[in-house]
């Protein structure tokens, strides 16, 4: 009995490292390459062993890269700078517009709420191609090619739906009678909305905020075609590391690290929100 | 002064008509419960009163103005959930002055007021506490706290004692009609047990295929049922029935019961040659020692012991089973077999086969005479 519990503790550390090894190879990987030069990087057979270097950070919070062909000016810091106003714009947004209609599609029945509900779902089926080619015509038209309004709407098609979807199955979750008993304390509907569900929904939220943030950082294709470079964000830039005399793996790795870091923080930091459970005990089940 | 008055209510979910016309009036002050089996609207009732729900058709009036269209926040109603429904990210005391903020009262009367509901219920100790730190006892002060603290002359308790412990259960029965008296409030309590309802209210309103069946005094409910369907609510155990049909024997009402005749009084008269239910309540019935003109010969078959009381499961006959109770401190068991079986004529039911109506006896004069009769053959 002992002996197997053993047995079966060890296996189940070993699978344990085994599948974390597998899925954090990557980023470590690239984390090893941010501090090496392309020479190293490319050398043969690869090694472990090498000097660090903080060249291609320098090179990118500087702004130039000096390849063997010779400089060149890269706006990655600013293209960080667009994916955070870009995002953080976009689910500031998605937040104010999703949250309420949220709420409506949660607790009103009303003509064809769930066709319109199921409309702004299907809004994340389309691909992002299909909807572009007429997109940019008319963004062409209305004068919004190529800004951060423009890009911050179209973001919406990202963003607009995970919250709605989200935030409503949390909204559906608190018992109406928590609202109702509010409503009969004397409150208007109003004061229960902000008072009684948004904080009851808190946790799925800022779940489906920082989810739709993640989206939109990592989005490519929308801003490659919208935007000219002064306005694109880190996923479109990282194309510049593509030089004429080759790939800049140091510096793309150094970039994709420095990308990863706000996402990664902003996670760490709405994890004490994303605690479960703070409706139990409300209501006697 | 009628202080709550419901006319021909209609309420229909989906294709499922909840409400069917009920009518009812509460005067001010009034404690009122409204007792009838689960999923028979008592819950709906009280939410059309809020107004958490509008109804489909009919009047509400709250202290004699048309509620209609007025919102919950706008009813002056006071309110405690059969689910407590406490906001679960506020603590018991704010949970409590929830009913209070919204009237613009200052902080330090709100805080009085608070303190002193909360002294009332026994909850003041744990004022600090978040809902899901109380147990089922303490939400169920806070919830009723929260609906009491505002003063409001209208009281909606929706079942407040279905989700605690059985000793609680009965220890708020007892403090709650002092408390709710004391309070002056009018209230509507909805209940589902039965000997809750009998307790806790002035008036007994009974609910039943969408109507008020019956609304009266405890007293009146148990003795004077108007239909066999209110008489079935009443009473543990439940009351028996017995298909029986009235013959006019010699110009005297008779009915057979287990092979034996019964003389009725004679103002059963009228029901001879119509199909009725018997309705026995156990508490009525007897076990004696010799037969006579009103003794049916029986089958004790088994005895329930119930500390208090005792169930006596006894067979007619035709096999028919009547449960009989009696008071449990008998020095020596009763033993099963054969045995006899007294009827008390006074608290007899008799309801149309047909209608369930209670047949109404012509004459009450009659009924008190061959009460006479019997206590003499004793």
């Amino acid at each position: 009995m002992e002996r197997s519990s053993i047995i079966e503790r060890v296996l189940r550390a070993v699978l344990l490292t085994l599948i974390v090894i597998f899925f954090l190879f990557p980023i470590v990987w690239i984390l090893l390459m941010s501090f090496q030069t392309n020479e190293q990087i490319l050398r043969i057979p690869p090694s472990l062993s090498f000097v660090p270097t903080l060249e291609n950070y320098k090179a990118l919070i500087s702004g130039h890269l000096l390849t063997s062909a010779g400089s060149l000016d890269i706006a990655f810091m600013r293209n960080l700078g667009n994916s955070v106003l870009l995002s953080t714009c976009a689910v500031v947004l998605a937040l104010i517009l999703g949250v309420p209609a949220a709420y409506a599609f949660a607790r009103f029945k009303f003509w064809l709420s769930e066709d319109i509900a199921f409309t702004l779902l299907s809004f994340r089926f389309a691909p992002p191609l299909l909807v572009l080619l007429p997109l940019s015509l008319y963004f062409q038209d209305l004068g919004l090619v190529d800004t951060y309004v423009g890009l911050i709407w179209v973001y919406q098609l990202i963003a607009l739906p995970l919250i709605l979807w989200i935030v409503r199955g949390y909204f559906e979750d608190i018992s109406p009678d928590i609202e109702n008993a509010y409503r009969i304390a004397g409150h208007s509907w109003l004061r229960t909305f902000f008072k009684i569900a948004v904080p009851l929904a808190g946790p799925g939220i800022a779940a489906a905020g920082l989810l739709s943030f993640i989206f939109c950082w990592n989005n490519f294709v929308f801003a490659l075609v919208l935007a000219s470079a002064d306005k694109q964000p880190v996923t479109v830039g990282a194309l510049a590391f593509v030089t004429a005399s080759g790939i800049q793996y140091g510096q793309v790795a150094a970039a994709i690290v420095l990308s990863v870091t706000p996402t990664l923080l902003l996670a760490l930091y709405a994890q004490r929100w994303l605690v479960e459970g703070l409706s139990l005990g409300a209501v006697k089940g | 002064m009628t202080q709550i008055e419901i006319r021909n209510l209609h309420k229909t979910f989906k294709a499922d008509a909840v409400l069917n016309g009920l009518s009812l009036s509460v005067d001010r002050g009034e404690i009122v419960t409204l007792f009838g089996p689960s999923g028979t609207g008592k819950t709906v009732l009280l939410r059309l009163l809020a107004g958490i729900y509008p109804p489909d058709a009919g009047t509400i009036l709250l202290r004699g103005r048309d509620a209609s269209g007025s919102p919950p926040d706008k009813r002056g109603i006071g309110m405690a959930f059969q689910n407590f429904a406490l906001f679960p990210h506020m603590t018991a005391r704010n949970n409590i002055a929830s009913a209070l903020t919204a009237r613009k009262t200052n902080a330090g009367e709100i805080a009085r007021k608070v303190e002193a509901v909360a002294q009332l219920l026994k909850i003041g100790h744990v004022l600090g506490h978040s809902p899901r730190e109380l147990s089922n006892g303490q939400k169920q002060r806070t919830a009723l706290a929260r609906a009491l603290v505002a003063d409001p002359d209208i009281l909606l308790l929706d079942d407040p004692l279905r989700n605690v412990d059985a000793k609680l259960r009965y220890e708020m029965r007892l403090e709650l009609p002092a408390l709710l008296k004391r309070v002056g409030s009018t209230v509507l309590y909805v209940t589902q047990d039965f000997k809750e309802a009998m307790a806790l209210g002035d008036r007994v309103a009974v609910l039943l295929d969408g109507r008020i069946a019956q609304c009266d005094t405890p007293a009146r409910i148990y003795a004077e049922p108007v239909n066999v369907g209110v008489a079935r609510l009443f009473g543990d155990p439940t009351l028996n029935l017995i298909e029986v049909a009235p013959q006019l024997v010699d110009g005297a009402p008779e009915i057979r019961l287990g092979g034996m005749r019964i003389r009725l009084p004679a103002s059963y008269a009228v029901a001879a040659g119509g199909l009725y239910l018997l309705g026995l309540r156990p508490e009525a019935l007897r076990l004696v020692e010799a037969p006579g003109p009103r003794t049916v010969a029986v089958e004790l078959v088994a005895v329930t012991p119930l500390n208090e009381k005792s169930v006596l499961l006894l067979t007619m006959q035709g096999g028919e089973e009547l449960l009989a109770s009696e008071a449990g401190d008998r020095d020596e068991p009763r033993r099963t077999g054969p045995a006899h079986v007294a009827f008390d004529l006074d608290a007899l039911l008799l309801f149309e086969r047909e209608s369930g109506r209670r047949f109404i006896p012509s004459g009450n004069g009659e009924v008190a005479h061959e009460r006479i009769a019997i206590t003499s053959h004793r």
